[in-house]
């Protein structure tokens, strides 16, 4: 395996970030770096990633890995290329989420916190992420999908098919 | 109609630009305050207002501005909290979608204000392409002289930043939010010190919301009487609601504070009636944390009197009767609908986002849901009902953060409104799976 390294277009962007703070207080860049990190290395944190983070904000793994496991965009385990997220909060419920769920079962086979054997698909189910007026909702990369029928779900699994790219956080209009 | 002010120009085409922006009269209150030279005039004109924190605590703005310590030689900062995360709430996601320069203006405006030279939006993770929308805004009032140094020719420097989240509700309390920024998990922080003098690197912060933010541009150019002058009694101007779940059309409404509860759920103006025909069975009216209340008491107080868009008359009746504004997410429930499920997406998520610093919310939450969870799938016990009281009453104002009593107050409200509702569910197991939208995530198979 490679040496973990960003590109040096990326460590422009990522010295960019850490000069927003004051002296000393480079550490608040470390949230920002890691959703860099996330897209830039497959799509999970691995302690190789996050040790390489810490290196840049010279503190220490452990500082980094306590943050990465309190927030729930974080993965620290490998993810599928498209990481299907659905909303399963009050007004998503109320609105069919489970149906949703149960719809992505059936056309995929994974349950929540699953992926699918070709390493294409998780299914994630999240709490409530502010698309309550237009539930049920699913987020795919940076875009939300709202307003979900079964029909439109299909579409977007083979939208992500026939893309095979990589989901990430950074990237909107990843299905465009 | 009611007074429009944060979305009077929402409908314009290209708002969300710079050029449509400013043409409507945008940043008019930065110019405004720049010229005036005052800031302390800033702060008196948002205490006339009245306003009030908008992101669902209602503390008056204005007293927390002038909380604000102001030692010489350290800085001082405002950050913006559009760490939106209440289930139920999405206005701060529309406003920054679809009109941004208005929080960016605001953000100008209240740090001349404060005396801040650098502040922070502090936006949740999930809103990755509102940060963009943003980042956008932020790059055009750079480069239209609003930020950056001496701006306008005033002497005043400002720089803006968005900083990004990453998933957790938890970020939305003020001091969680600071440590998340600050490169820490998101442990709210024991007050005082509060952060008015010691917040974002222990130095003296102001912590307000979206809306909150955008509310203090019409304050400024209309002046804080003017905006005192809509709404009633202590709750003035407008809010925004995010209108929710069994009704014809959800979605964003300003409103003037004091509009009649009724006329919101079902006049066509605002969310038109209950979907197909149906009736309404309960109402949370200010996000998942307020209390749930049944049909008869969200349009009437326990007295009989019509109950109205205020911070006042939601809690009229304490939380025996009432509940309260919040956030204003207002989620509509129908007839159809399970209060108990519901109640169990809501237990859920608090489990799911309590921080586990403080043992009765760590623990006190897990066991709040698996006891719904239990009861759902059928394996209810009478006991369980007094069990979940007993459970809630002793997270409730028991930890550092009000996350404990937000996880508390929808378990109290529905055993106290909806107690029927346990006993059909736990005495009749048979009948569960009859109810729509059974499921549970562990047991897809079995549904």
């Amino acid at each position: 395996m490679s040496k973990i390294t960003f590109s040096e277009e990326t460590l422009k962007t990522v010295r960019e970030i850490i000069a927003r703070y004051p002296e000393g207080k480079q550490k608040s860049a470390l949230i920002p770096l890691l959703h860099i990190a996330q897209s830039e290395f497959d799509g999970w944190l691995s302690p190789e990633v996050m040790d390489y983070i810490a290196d840049i904000l010279h503190i220490k793994p452990i500082e980094v890995y306590e943050v990465a496991s309190f927030y729930t965009m974080f993965n620290l385990k490998p993810v599928g290329k498209c990481l299907i997220e659905v909303c399963q909060t009050s007004s998503c419920w109320l609105m069919g989420a489970n149906e949703i769920v149960e719809h992505i079962y059936k056309r995929l086979g994974i349950k929540p916190g699953e992926t699918t054997a070709d390493g294409m698909f998780t299914l994630k189910t999240v709490e409530c992420l502010g698309s309550c007026g237009t539930a049920p909702m699913l987020m795919i990369g940076a875009d939300y999908h709202e307003n979900l029928t079964f029909e439109k779900v299909d579409n977007l699994i083979e939208k992500c098919r026939q893309s095979g790219k990589r989901s990430s956080y950074l990237v909107d209009n990843m299905l465009g | 109609m009611g007074k429009k002010l944060l979305l009077k120009n929402i409908d314009i085409p290209g708002i969300s630009s710079y050029e449509v922006y400013r043409r409507e009269g945008g940043y008019k209150s930065v110019e405004k305050v720049l010229a005036e030279k005052n800031p302390e005039a800033v702060v008196e004109e948002v205490k006339k207002s009245g306003l009030r924190g908008r992101g669902g605590a209602g503390f008056p703005t204005g007293m927390k501005w002038s909380f604000l310590a102001k030692p010489e030689g350290v800085p001082r900062y405002l950050v913006c909290n559009a760490d939106e995360s209440e289930p139920g709430t999405f206005k701060d996601r529309y406003l920054m979608e679809h009109i941004p320069h208005l929080l960016v203006e605001g953000m100008i405006t209240s740090s001349y204000a404060l005396g801040a030279n650098k502040s922070f939006i502090y936006i949740r993770g999930e809103y990755f392409y509102v940060l963009r929308i943003l980042e956008k805004a932020i790059k055009e009032a750079y480069d239209n002289g609003w930020l950056g140094k001496n701006i306008k020719g005033s002497g005043f420097d400002h720089d803006l930043y968005v900083q990004i989240g990453a998933g957790a509700y938890i970020c939305g309390e003020e001091t969680a939010l600071l440590e998340s920024l600050e490169g820490n998990r998101g442990n709210p922080r024991i007050k005082p010190p509060f952060p008015a003098v010691a917040g974002l690197y222990g130095c003296p912060t102001v912590v307000n919301n979206v809306e909150t933010i955008a509310a203090v541009v019409p304050i400024i150019n209309d002046g804080g009487e003017a905006y005192a002058a809509i709404g009633v009694e202590r709750s003035t101007g407008t809010k925004l609601i995010s209108a929710s779940g069994h009704i014809k059309k959800p979605g964003v409404y300003e409103i003037e504070l004091g509009l009649p509860v009724e006329e919101f759920i079902f006049s066509d103006e605002y969310c038109g009636g209950i979907i197909n025909g149906r009736k309404l069975k309960a109402v949370v009216a200010g996000g998942s944390s307020v209390p749930v209340l049944p049909a008869e008491l969200i349009l009437k107080t326990a007295a009989g009197t019509p109950r109205i868009m205020t911070y006042e008359s939601l809690a009229d009746g304490g939380f025996a009767t009432g509940t309260m504004l919040g956030s204003g997410g207002f989620i509509v429930m129908d007839e159809t609908a399970s209060v108990l499920r519901n109640l169990h997406t809501f237990a859920r998520f608090y489990h799911h986002e309590s921080c586990g610093q403080c043992s009765p919310c760590r623990e006190g939450t897990r066991w709040m849901d698996q006891i719904l969870s239990n009861i759902l799938k059928g394996n209810g016990k009478m006991k369980d009902i007094e069990l979940l009281w007993d459970i809630q009453g002793n997270i409730e104002g028991k930890t550092i953060c009000p996350l404990g009593d937000a996880a508390a107050w929808p378990v109290a409200s529905a055993i106290r409104h909806f107690r029927k509702e346990f006993e059909e569910f736990i005495e009749n197991p048979a009948a569960v799976k009859d109810v729509k939208h059974y499921y549970s995530v562990n047991n897809i198979s079995e549904a």
